[in-house]
């Protein structure tokens, strides 16, 4: 039914890495089918390093893909676009840039605003993150979780169509990354846009999306979907519902099987990895 | 409802919390701790000049070889007493001033290029190499072959000094760019141009200014070694002589003079590092 309308839709996708050191080809991702209907925001979990930020960097144009197809609105993806923006894992902030600066930097680099343009807007976002009065302060005066603001806000002030993010929450205390939540989701239902959240926290993904897609253990694959019928808005007081705990539980069982450790490898003494 | 037990108490979720970033905090000095580093840096230096003194007056050596600070300063008054020591000065200045204007210039164009694009960096690296690890002062004698005994040759001697320092900081600067920046500014289309104006060389300004600095050095070097050989005028030709008529103090002169422009140029340096660097929080 959505089919047609996706935004992106993934199929077949595989990411294969060069390793330099063996000189072999790496398979990251083998074979990812999905789709993100527009509007949706769509988390993904799964375990550590079955490639969920290697794909997540496929959908940003950062890494070609190796088989299958990507595509954003039915055009081929093959480089970073407009369209997209990214909150990454690390902030990545210009440590001689001041707030505005850096929450500047993503219109910036596009060449999509005039200066003032940009100033002026980025000043309003920064308010929206939550940061006023930090304007001219730099990175390394900030806490973690501002510096996770300044990198959302630098991303939201591109307006894309679709908003891409990588855990951009895992290196906050537990206060933190809830509020931090709250704050996506209230922006989120303000502007709708497509979303492709990461996460390790399964609460979180339940919590922020319509659709949890569980990944499997390297190569990545899509193992199951789940539909997150919560209703929104959502405040925190969600995450003791009795259907979100079920919700956990499936999503939890689903990643347990994932990192159990096969018997025949336990025996031969190698870990998985 | 086993509801609750589900949600593990508040204070337990922070365990997870992975190591903070380093928050360096930043204390408003105490009046003595703030010129501190005056006070004592002054102190050590009145120390060791009165033991320098308290030895030299002991006069277990003669004047000849152990001069005491107050026999130095007589003589570095002196020698501004005369016209003379302003063509030394004039000389070598002008020497450094070209010879090192000219290393900063091809430094940094020469190192910007090698960080950027791998395949100058192939190209040009033999060279760098081969030059670097030779003490470039051996190459005065073919310098005078080549230039005479003007100014030339220093020029050539301190530019090729200066140079290579200043070369493979730069190049390491831009080489050193944090990826992470690097994938930001790609994951938002920056052109390369873009790129290398606002990520990679505002991050390899400090690398840039450590090869300055020790670009000085060798400059310095130069100069001096290069006029001991053969000179009509200069500081270095004034050590070389007061060195080699038995005059001492004067010969120490000439070098508190050399000393001296290098701390001087080396503050410089420090003084516009300090302007770039002030987003850093003070690490004391
Ligand atoms: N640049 C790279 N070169 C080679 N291999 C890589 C590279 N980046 C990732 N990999 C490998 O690809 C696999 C998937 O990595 P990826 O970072 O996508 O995992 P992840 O699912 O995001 O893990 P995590 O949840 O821990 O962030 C890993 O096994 C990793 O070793
Ligand atoms: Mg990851």
């Amino acid at each position: 039914m959505y089919d047609r309308s996706a935004k992106l839709a993934a199929k077949g996708v595989v990411i294969e890495y060069w390793l330099q050191r063996s000189r072999s080809l790496f398979t990251a991702v083998k074979g990812v089918d999905l789709e993100v209907r527009p509007g949706e925001l769509l988390a993904i979990v799964g375990p550590s390093g079955c490639g969920k930020t290697t794909f997540l960097n496929a959908v940003d144009g950062l890494i070609p893909i190796a088989g299958g197809s990507l595509t954003l609105d039915g055009r081929e993806i093959r480089s970073p676009g407009r369209d997209r923006a990214m909150v990454f894992q690390q902030p990545g902030l210009l440590p001689w840039r001041t707030v505005l600066g850096n929450v500047i930097f993503g219109v910036e680099a596009q060449g999509s605003m005039t200066k003032t343009q940009a100033i002026a807007r980025a000043r309003q976002q920064i308010e929206l993150v939550g940061l006023k009065g930090f304007e001219d302060a730099y990175p390394l005066e900030l806490s973690g979780g501002m510096q996770q603001r300044v990198n959302l806000a630098r991303a939201l002030l591109t307006d894309p169509e679709m908003l891409l993010l990588d855990e951009p929450f895992a290196a906050l205390d537990a206060q933190t990354r809830e509020m931090m939540q709250l704050e996506l989701l209230k922006i989120w239902s303000q502007t709708r846009k497509t979303a492709l959240f990461i996460t390790h926290d399964i609460k979180e993904a339940i919590y922020l999306a319509d659709r949890v897609i569980v990944f499997t253990r390297r190569p990545g694959r899509v193992k199951n979907v789940v539909d997150i019928k919560l209703s929104r808005p959502r405040d925190l007081r969600v995450k003791r519902d009795p259907q979100f705990l079920t919700y956990e539980d499936e999503i939890w069982e689903s990643i347990q099987e994932e990192l159990a450790v096969p018997a025949e490898r336990l025996i031969a003494g190698v870990p998985a990895a | 409802m086993s509801i609750q037990s589900w949600e593990p108490a508040a204070p337990t979720t922070t365990l997870d919390r992975p190591p903070a970033r380093e928050r360096r905090s930043v204390v408003k000095p105490g009046r003595f701790k703030q010129y501190e580093p005056v006070v004592i840096g002054t102190l050590s230096v009145v120390i060791a000049l009165a033991a320098w003194q308290i030895v030299a007056n002991a006069r277990i050596y003669s004047i000849l070889f152990v001069p005491g600070p107050w026999d130095v300063a007589q003589a570095f008054v002196k020698l501004f007493q005369t016209g003379d020591i302003w063509l030394d000065i004039g000389t070598s200045g002008a020497e450094i001033g070209i010879g090192y204007g000219m290393a900063v210039v091809a430094g940094l164009a020469l190192g910007l290029l090698m960080g950027w694009y791998t395949r100058f960096q192939y190209a040009l690296d033999p060279f760098v190499n081969f030059f670097y690890s030779t003490p470039r002062i051996v190459l005065i004698p073919l310098f005078i072959l080549w230039f005479g005994i003007e100014m030339q040759p220093k020029i050539a001697v301190i530019f090729l000094g200066a140079l290579f320092p200043i070369i493979i900081n730069t190049m390491a600067g831009v080489r050193n760019t944090e990826a992470a920046l690097l994938r930001v500014a790609r994951s938002f289309g920056a052109p390369d141009a873009l790129i290398f104006r606002r990520v990679v060389l505002p991050g390899s300004v400090p690398f840039i200014l450590t090869g300055f600095r020790l670009g000085v050095g060798h400059a310095l070097t130069g100069v001096v070694v290069g006029e001991l050989i053969a000179a009509k005028h200069g500081v270095g030709q004034l050590i070389a002589i007061a060195g080699q008529t038995f005059q001492t103090p004067k010969m120490l002169a000439g070098v508190i003079l050399i000393a001296g422009t290098g701390m001087l140029l080396t503050t410089i340096i420090q003084r516009v590092e300090n302007r770039f660097q002030s987003w850093r929080p003070q690490i004391r």
